[in-house]
């Protein structure tokens, strides 16, 4: 029996300003070592979701644990449990990688030399040690893409949340990082990613839920999910199927 | 300590590798000193070496006006000008030439002042020595003699402390020639020999300095110059800091700090130390310009009266306090947009109030009241007490509290503003 390391309880989000909630007080469980992604159409409320579990946006209602934790007590224990890549590159664009490595991740309390070696290391899985000391806004998106996932991992996290980490990057860029993503899962890490890439998350993900005007509307295991939908060949029919066909605008 | 340090460094990194803020933080504010210097110093020059023009209309063409435009001759501010291509000039065409700003000031002297000012005094002189039964036949007229007026046309452009000190000037001298002509009259009327009476004046002004330490205490205009516009650079640095803020907010680095398990004390200390450091180098380059580079460019010295030591606190307290503003600023705006006009505009208002431009006691009861509670105030009184008065650190105490206090009440409503607003 897999043990959860998040449990969410009927947790939901209306920001002040909107009529309707970005996330329907919803409860999940997130297993230990699992890659789970969470997928659906643009303002789902996806990137929502993840942000509340990551502690950036206070929920409307309901709470969450990470490994057994509660946020609102335990916020620091919290933050050192989770590692976070966000969508935008947030990273310093003037100072070089190793700059940047070396400030996130003594934000987790890593000293200097265990760090240096660990960003060395990093950037040489990620194929980036030769530019180690270029500045940021010097490279291409994704490297930078690389690099935004180094900084969230140097601390070995217990659960890693990704928001969209593959947008915008080239074939060869995409797979450094779903490789690296898949050796970390195998290392222990438990992974939360959101992704518009079907795909990408069904060779990726060991589970995944189906998200769409803020409410999980189906999860399961990729080929549970891909069973579940009569004449679905893949994960994209699956997404289609649930979500429909129309665009998606909001503003 | 070890987070503080790298945030610190962080910020030394971002700072060094930006050669346009570094220009804005440290070349700007000496230019603004030594332009500022440069003006105030030569505006005075300029006034005490070269004469403005005066364009005199001469109506009463009598031994008064003679007088009037002889004195005016003999001023060492202005130059009587009376005719323009050989054309005498009249009232109209005075008054177009000033308002169109060719000429600052034009001086109308009334027909018949000399004779109206001499029938008044005389008047009044035969009313005294009538009162005295000294000159039973002299004739006192009863004509009612209307108080004459010399006009003056200054160019609307021209600043009302410039007026004030030429109407001063012209009443001064307009005031002695009166009592001259009392003078005269009175010799005339008790038939005594001319200049019985001395003219010349009873009551003078001797400027005498204050001493300390049986030292005297003389400012010069850069003693004044050089704290004030420092101060001002120092506060400048909000603008910067809250714009290093917002830009951090909208980069996406600060979402990344925020699940990260540092504080946002650690974040803004990293800023403190950084942002300090740099007001304490634009002080040091300030302190350097004034002492060694304005001599060389024949503005007075900047002699410090007080303690190095007292001055540099000065500065600290000072920049500490600007930092404050700059990271409540910095919380609160949400674009660059919000911060950079706000935080430009604060620093010409606090300077306002704070007595940079124009003495806190010459300014409204209200404005002094603010001026109280201005910090950009305090700083520069703790300077002028410093620089000017040689204080001592228990003098100077209360206004480094007031600096210190106020920039640990910016930081804590920072602090909460942030912890409430990203409260989860």
């Amino acid at each position: 029996m897999k043990k959860g390391i998040i449990h969410i309880n009927q947790l939901s989000k209306r920001y002040e300003d909107s009529d309707f909630f970005a996330v329907q007080p919803l409860d999940l469980t997130i297993n230990e070592n699992e890659i789970f992604g969470l997928l659906g159409p643009n303002g789902a409320g996806k990137t929502t979701l993840i942000s509340m579990l990551c502690g950036l946006i206070k929920p409307t209602s309901g709470i969450f644990e990470v490994d057994q934790l509660n946020y609102k007590n335990n916020k620091k224990q919290i933050q050192n449990l989770i590692g976070v890549v966000p969508q935008e590159y947030a990273l310093y664009p003037t100072l070089t990688a190793f700059e940047n490595l070396m400030y996130f991740g003594s934000m987790y309390g890593l000293k200097s030399n265990e760090l240096k070696n660990k960003i060395d290391q990093s950037l040489k899985e990620l194929g980036l040690e030769n530019f180690s000391n270029k500045r940021i806004k010097t490279f291409s998106g994704g490297m930078k893409r690389r690099v935004n996932l180094i900084a969230g991992i140097l601390h070995h996290p217990k659960v890693l949340f990704l928001d969209e980490p593959t947008v915008g990057v080239d074939v060869q860029s995409k797979n450094v990082i779903i490789e690296h993503l898949k050796q970390l899962n195998q290392l222990g890490t438990t992974i939360v990613y959101t992704s518009h890439h079907m795909i990408e998350a069904q060779d990726l993900c060991t589970k995944v839920a189906i998200i769409d005007h803020g409410k999980i509307i189906a999860q399961g295991t990729p080929t549970e999910l891909i069973q579940s939908i009569e004449n679905s060949k893949n994960l994209e029919g699956v997404y289609l199927n649930l979500t429909g066909g129309e665009l998606r605008d909001y503003a | 300590m070890h987070k503080l340090w790298e945030a610190t460094y962080k910020e030394f990194l971002l700072l060094k590798r930006d050669f346009g803020g570094l220009i804005i933080l440290f070349i700007m504010p000496l230019v603004l000193v030594i332009t500022i210097t440069l003006i105030q110093e030569s505006t005075s020059q300029h006034i005490f070496t070269s004469k403005i023009p005066v364009l005199v209309i001469d109506n009463d063409s009598n031994e008064l006006s003679k007088s009037i435009i002889s004195n005016l001759e003999q001023d060492k501010l202005l130059k009587v000008v009376r005719e323009i291509d050989g054309e005498l000039i009249d009232e109209k065409m005075a008054n177009n030439l000033v308002l169109q700003g060719e000429y600052k000031l034009a001086i109308v002297i009334p027909e018949g002042l000399t004779e109206n000012l001499n029938s008044k005094v005389s008047q009044n002189v035969g009313k005294i020595l009538e009162q005295f039964e000294i000159d039973q036949d002299a004739e006192i007229g009863e004509k009612n003699i209307q108080a004459q007026q010399i006009k003056l046309y200054f160019d609307p452009i021209l600043q009302t402390s410039f007026r004030n000190a030429i109407k001063n000037g012209i009443d001064n001298m307009v005031s002695k020639i009166e009592t001259q002509s009392v003078y005269q009259v009175f010799e005339e009327e008790l038939e005594i020999d001319k200049n019985t009476f001395e003219s010349t004046e009873f009551i003078n002004f001797v400027e005498i300095n204050p001493q300390k330490n049986n030292v005297e205490i003389k400012p010069n205009s850069v003693q004044h110059n050089v704290p004030a516009w420092t101060l001002f650079a120092i506060f400048f640095i909000i603008v910067p800091l809250s714009i290093n803020i917002v830009k951090e907010k909208n980069q996406g680095t600060f979402v990344r700090l925020k699940t990260n398990p540092i504080s946002y004390k650690t974040i803004l200390g990293g800023k403190v130390i950084v942002y300090l450091i740099v007001c304490l180098v634009q002080f040091i380059l300030m302190l350097l310009v004034g002492l060694y580079l304005f001599p060389y460019m024949g503005l007075p010295n900047f002699e410090i009266n007080g303690d190095y030591f007292l001055l540099f606190l000065v500065a600290i307290f000072s920049g500490l306090s600007a930092i404050g503003i700059g990271i409540l600023i910095g919380t609160i705006a949400e674009t660059h947009e919000q911060a950079a006009p706000f935080g430009a505009t604060l620093v010409v208002i606090l300077a306002a109030v704070g007595g940079v431009w124009i003495p806190v006691f010459a300014m409204p009861k209200i404005m002094q009241l603010f001026a109280k509670i201005s910090p950009m105030n305090w700083g520069l009184n703790c300077f002028y007490d410093v620089i000017i008065r040689d204080n001592s650190f228990l003098e100077i105490l209360p206004e480094l509290l007031l600096l210190g206090i106020f920039f640990v009440v910016m930081i804590a409503i920072a602090i909460y503003y942030d912890k409430e607003k990203n409260r989860v």
